[in-house]
C-alpha cells in the first residue's frame, strides 16, 4: 500500500507492505537510521519517535497508521544548533553505548512539552517506557532535569 | 568535558550493525534462525519443503568440527538438541517479510528426551547430556576439603544460597552482516574482541576473514568472539554467493545469547566469638547450560581465586564444580565470576555476625586486610587496598549509627515499613582474565594523531579517554582512536574483564613514549642541537631553556613523514580494585515489597583518568547489581521452556546514587590505574541483599535468596 508520511519536516511517499511497521519504514525505506529496535515486545523505547508531536513507539505502530501524519525522529531534532536536550545529553554524559539515546531523547522532549520542569521522581517515572542497560540512569535524569531549567 | 563518542549518538544515532549500509552489501539477503522449542530432544526430522527460502541444516556443513571432542555446541544442531533456543537450522529469505513467514514453516520433528534442569538434578547424573562422558561434570576448580580449618572455631554457620541466573540484556541484540569479497569473508561483527572472532570465523571456515566491530550497543561479557550463528551465516554466504544479515530478535536474545551468573553455593564461616573469623569454605556448583563456555572455565576460576573478600582469613577453601544442564550456555556476564564469589563472603560476614550478636560492620572491621601485598589462601597477590577506610567513608557519608537508631525506633513503633542497613565490602580482580594488548600511535601529516587500540570498547568511552592521555602527552589537539577492525589493528586482545585502560591504556601510553623519542632525535636534528637539548611543551618542540627560539609544532614535524611506534604491551599483572557499598532499603512488610531508599559507593579503582567515564561505569554497575538483588532472575520450568525472564530495570526503580571518590594507586601498570568496569555490579548486589534480610532480621529472616521478589519477601515472613 502507498503511505505518505511527513518525517522531519519532509514529505515521504512510498509503496509498503501493508504489515510495514513505522519504525521499518524509517529505518529500511527512508535510511533514517537513529531510531533503533531493541525488543519485540514494546518494552524497551529504543524506537521513540514522535507522532505529531507526542512520543510513540514506532515498533507499535504500522506505518499505514502514520500515513497523513508527521513524524519527527532524532535526526531531525537539531536545527542550526542542537536541541537542548541533546545538548544536555552531551554535557552530562547521558550516554553510554548509545542504543537507546535516540528513544531516550525523543522520549525527554515529549517529557519537557507536557511539563517543562519535572522533578527527579517525576522524571524516572515518565522514562519507564525507555530502558537503559549502561548508564543507571542518573546522568540521563541529571539531563534532563538540565534541559528543563 | 563531553565525550568524543557522544556526537554521533545524540545527532545521528550510533553506527550500529543494523546501521551499516555498506555497498558491498548492497543485495544482501535476510538469515533468521531456527531454534529448538524444547530443552532435550532427538532430532528425527527437519523439513523445509514449505519455505519459500534457502533452508541449511547440519547435515549441510561441510564445516570442521566446533571444537575438540564430544561436548561441544555444533555449529547447527545435529541429531541432538539440549537446550531451548538451540539453533537447529538457517533460513535464508530476500527481505525480512518473507523471511518470518518462510522460518515459521520450517518442520522439525523432536523425539523428547528427559532434560536435565537445575544443579541437583545435573548431580544426580541419572540423565547424561553427552552419555559417552559418564557425567554431567565439566570441570571442577579450587581445592579438596579437609575441614582442619574449621576445628579450633566456637562458631560454625553453614548456609545453601543461590546466585541466580541472569539474562546479561544488551540493548542491542546480536545480529552480524557477512560478504565475501576476493576470497575473503568480511563480517560486520558487535563483539568485544574482533581478533578472536576472526581466528575463530576464519579457522572454522578455512579462509580469511575481516571482522569490522561497528558501534556495539552494549554487551556486558556477552558478546565475546563469534557466537556459533556467526560462523553458519559466513558459511552461507558464501554457499550463496550473496551477502546476508542477520538479528535476532529479542525473544530469541532471551534465550540464545548466553546468560550469566547461575551458582549453587554452599557457604561454611567459622571463628570466635569476639568475631574473628578462622576459616571460610565456597563449594559452589556452577549452571553451565547445555554446552561448556566460559563458565566452565573462566567463571569457576575466578570465583575460586576470589572467595577470600576483603578478610584475612587463615584458611579459605574454594572449588567449584561446572555442570551440564539443558539450559541455555552459561558464559561471563558482568563480574564473570566475581560476583558470585563476592556474594557468598558477604553473605557469610553477615551470617556469622548474626549469629555471635554483632553488628555486621564491626565483624568486618575485625577482619579487614590492612597490610599489602597480600595473598590470599586461594592465590590472589593484591596490590594495594584500603579497605577499612571505604568502609568508613560510606559508613560516615551514609549516616549508619543514625540510620541504625532510625530501624530501632520503626521496631520499637511496630512500623510495617521495615528499614534495612547493608554492607557490601568487595575486592575484584580485573585485567585477570587475559594476555597483553597492542597499540600503535601516529602522528601524521597536519599533526593529526592516530591510535589504533586493541581494546575495544562498546560504551565505556575508552576513545575519549585514550583521546585524553594522548592530547594531553603530546601537546596536539585532534587525536582519532581507532579499534575493532582486524585490517587496522594488527594484533588486539580486546575489552572484558575491566582490563581496557590497565592494558590498552598502558600499551597506548607506552606507545606515546617511543613517539616522544623519536620526535626528540628528529626535533633536535631539525633544530640543529642535540637531542638531550629539545623539550616539549604544550605541543611545540624548542631548545631546553630558550622559550622564545624558534619552535616546532608536530605538523611541521611530521610534514615529510609520520612518526609512529607499535606496542604489545603485555608486562602488567593483574590489579585489585576494592570498595564498600551501603544501601537503605524500605521492606513493607505486608506486601513484601522492597524500595531501595540509598546507596552509597566507594569504589577504588587507583588511578582516575576520565572522572565522568568512571562515574559513568560505576553508574551503570550499580544499576546491574541492584537489578540482580531486587528484580532479575532468569528461572526455567522444569521441562526446560523459560518461565520468567523479567529483562531490565527502569528509571523509577532506582535512587539516585551517592558516589565517594577514594584512589589508592597501584605500581602494576605504567599508568597506575585499575579496573572499573565491574566494581559497581560486584559490590552492590550483596549490599542490597544485606539491607533486605537486615529488614526482617527481627522476624526471625538470616537469609533470602535473590532477587528479593514481594512474593519471596512475603514468604519468607509469613
Amino acid at each position: 500500500m502507498k503511505v505518505t508520511i511527513e518525517v522531519n519536516g519532509t514529505v515521504t511517499s512510498h509503496d509498503v507492505e501493508d504489515r510495514t511497521l513505522l519504525v521499518h519504514y524509517l529505518r529500511d525505506t527512508l535510511g533514517l537510521t537513529a531510531t533503533n529496535v531493541g525488543c519485540d515486545t514494546s518494552a524497551c523505547g529504543a524506537c521513540t519517535v514522535l507522532l505529531d508531536g507526542e512520543s510513540v513507539k514506532s515498533c507499535t505502530i504500522l506505518a499505514a497508521q502514520a500515513s497523513g501524519h508527521m513524524v519527527v525522529t532524532l535526526e531531525g531534532l537539531a536545527g542550526s544548533e542542537l536541541h537542548p536536550v541533546q545538548r544536555a545529553f552531551r554535557e552530562r554524559h547521558g550516554s553510554q553505548c548509545g542504543f537507546c539515546t535516540p528513544g531516550m531523547i525523543m522520549a525527554v522532549v515529549s517529557l519537557l512539552r507536557d511539563n517543562p520542569k519535572p522533578d527527579r521522581d517525576e522524571i524516572r517515572l515518565a522514562l519507564k517506557g525507555n530502558l537503559c542497560r549502561c548508564t543507571g540512569y542518573q546522568n540521563i535524569v541529571d539531563a534532563v532535569e538540565a534541559a528543563g531549567s | 568535558m563531553a565525550r568524543i563518542e557522544d556526537w554521533a549518538l545524540i545527532t545521528s544515532g550510533g553506527r550500529y550493525v543494523e546501521d551499516v549500509r555498506d555497498p558491498a552489501l548492497a543485495g544482501c539477503r535476510y538469515g533468521a534462525f531456527v531454534r529448538s522449542p524444547v530443552a532435550h530432544a532427538r532430532i528425527t526430522g527437519i523439513d523445509g519443503s514449505a519455505c519459500r527460502a534457502d533452508v541449511f541444516t547440519a547435515a549441510d556443513l561441510d564445516l570442521p568440527p566446533a571444537g575438540r571432542g564430544p561436548v561441544v555446541q555444533p555449529w547447527l544442531a545435529r541429531d541432538v538438541v539440549r537446550y531451548v533456543g538451540e539453533p537447529v537450522a538457517l533460513v535464508v529469505a530476500d527481505d525480512r517479510h518473507r523471511l518470518a513467514d518462510a522460518a515459521a514453516v520450517v518442520r522439525v520433528g523432536y523425539e523428547p528426551l528427559e532434560p536435565v534442569i537445575g544443579v541437583e538434578q545435573a548431580l544426580a547424573g541419572e540423565v547424561l547430556l553427552f552419555p559417552e562422558t559418564g557425567s554431567n561434570v565439566v570441570r571442577v576448580h579450587g581445592t579438596s576439603f579437609d575441614g582442619a580449618g574449621f576445628e579450633g572455631c566456637e562458631v560454625v554457620v553453614t548456609r545453601t544460597i543461590v546466585n541466580q541466573r541472569l539474562a546479561p540484556l544488551p540493548l542491542e541484540v546480536r545480529g552480524a552482516a557477512c560478504v565475501w569479497l576476493a576470497g575473503r569473508l568480511v563480517v560486520w561483527l558487535p563483539t568485544q574482541n574482533a581478533h578472536a572472532a576472526r581466528d575463530l570465523i576464519a579457522a572454522a571456515l578455512g579462509a580469511p576473514v575481516r571482522v569490522i566491530t561497528p558501534d556495539v550497543g552494549g554487551a556486558f561479557g556477552a558478546k565475546m568472539g563469534a557466537d556459533p550463528e556467526v560462523v553458519v551465516l559466513g558459511w552461507a554466504a558464501r554457499r550463496l554467493g550473496r551477502p546476508i544479515r542477520w538479528t535476532e530478535t529479542r525473544s530469541e536474545n532471551l534465550v540464545a545469547m548466553t546468560h550469566g551468573r547461575g551458582q549453587r553455593q554452599t557457604i561454611t564461616i567459622g571463628g570466635r566469638r569476639d568475631g574473628t573469623v578462622l576459616a571460610f569454605r565456597l563449594d559452589a556448583v556452577q549452571d553451565a547450560g547445555a554446552y561448556p563456555r566460559s563458565a566452565a572455565k573462566l567463571l569457576p576460576k575466578f570465583t575460586c581465586l576470589m572467595a577470600a573478600g576483603a578478610y584475612r582469613i587463615p584458611v579459605v577453601e574454594a572449588r567449584v564444580r561446572a555442570v551440564l544442564t539443558n539450559t541455555t550456555p552459561v558464559a561471563s556476564y558482568r563480574g564473570a565470576g566475581r560476583p558470585e564469589a563476592t556474594a557468598a563472603i558477604e553473605r557469610a560476614m553477615d551470617l556469622f555476625a548474626a549469629r555471635i550478636g554483632m553488628d555486621p560492620v564491626a565483624v568486618r572491621r575485625i577482619n579487614f586486610i590492612r597490610s599489602f601485598p597480600y595473598t590470599t589462601p586461594t592465590g590472589a597477590c593484591y596490590d594495594s587496598g584500603d579497605y577499612h577506610t571505604a568502609l568508613d567513608r560510606v559508613l560516615a557519608a551514609g549516616g549508619y549509627r543514625e540510620l541504625r537508631a532510625e530501624q530501632e525506633r520503626r521496631r520499637a513503633a511496630g512500623d510495617v515499613v521495615a528499614l534495612g542497613l547493608g554492607i557490601g565490602c568487595y575486592v575484584e580482580v580485573t585485567g585477570g582474565g587475559g594476555v597483553g594488548e597492542g597499540a600503535r600511535v601516529v602522528v601524521g601529516r597536519g599533526g593529526v594523531a592516530t591510535v589504533h587500540t586493541g581494546s575495544s570498547p562498546h560504551g565505556q568511552g575508552l576513545a575519549s579517554t585514550l583521546t585524553m592521555l594522548v592530547s594531553h602527552r603530546l601537546g596536539v589537539d585532534q587525536v582519532i582512536v581507532r579499534h575493532g577492525d582486524t585490517d587496522l589493528i594488527a594484533r588486539g586482545t580486546g575489552t572484558f574483564g575491566s582490563r581496557s585502560l590497565q592494558y590498552g591504556g598502558s600499551a597506548v601510553s607506552r606507545a606515546v613514549d617511543l613517539v616522544v623519542d623519536r620526535a626528540r632525535d628528529r626535533a633536535a636534528d631539525m633544530l640543529e642541537t642535540a637531542a638531550g637539548d629539545v623539550e616539549l611543551t604544550a605541543g611545540v618542540w624548542r631548545v631546553r631553556g630558550a622559550p622564545s627560539s624558534r619552535g616546532l609544532t608536530w605538523a611541521e614535524l611530521c610534514s615529510a613523514e609520520e612518526l609512529a611506534a607499535d606496542v604489545w604491551f603485555d608486562d602488567a599483572e593483574p590489579t585489585y580494585s576494592f570498595g564498600a557499598h551501603l544501601s537503605v532499603v524500605e521492606v513493607d512488610t505486608e506486601t513484601g515489597r522492597v524500595v531501595l531508599r540509598r546507596m552509597v559507593a566507594v569504589d577504588d579503582a587507583g588511578r582516575v583518568i576520565n572522572p565522568e567515564t568512571c562515574v559513568g561505569q560505576r553508574h551503570g554497575g550499580l544499576a546491574q547489581g541492584i537489578a540482580q538483588a531486587l528484580f532479575e532472575e532468569v528461572r526455567h520450568h522444569p521441562d526446560g521452556s523459560l518461565v520468567d525472564g523479567c529483562w531490565g530495570v527502569g528509571a523509577s526503580e532506582l535512587p539516585d546514587f551517592e558516589l565517594l571518590d577514594m584512589a589508592t594507586p597501584t605500581t602494576r601498570n605504567p599508568l597506575g590505574v585499575k579496573g572499573i568496569g565491574e566494581s559497581g555490579t560486584i559490590g552492590s548486589a550483596p549490599a542490597v541483599q544485606n539491607a533486605v534480610i537486615d529488614a526482617l532480621s527481627h522476624l526471625g529472616v538470616d537469609h533470602l535468596d535473590m532477587p528479593a521478589s514481594p512474593m519471596r519477601v512475603w514468604q519468607a515472613i509469613s
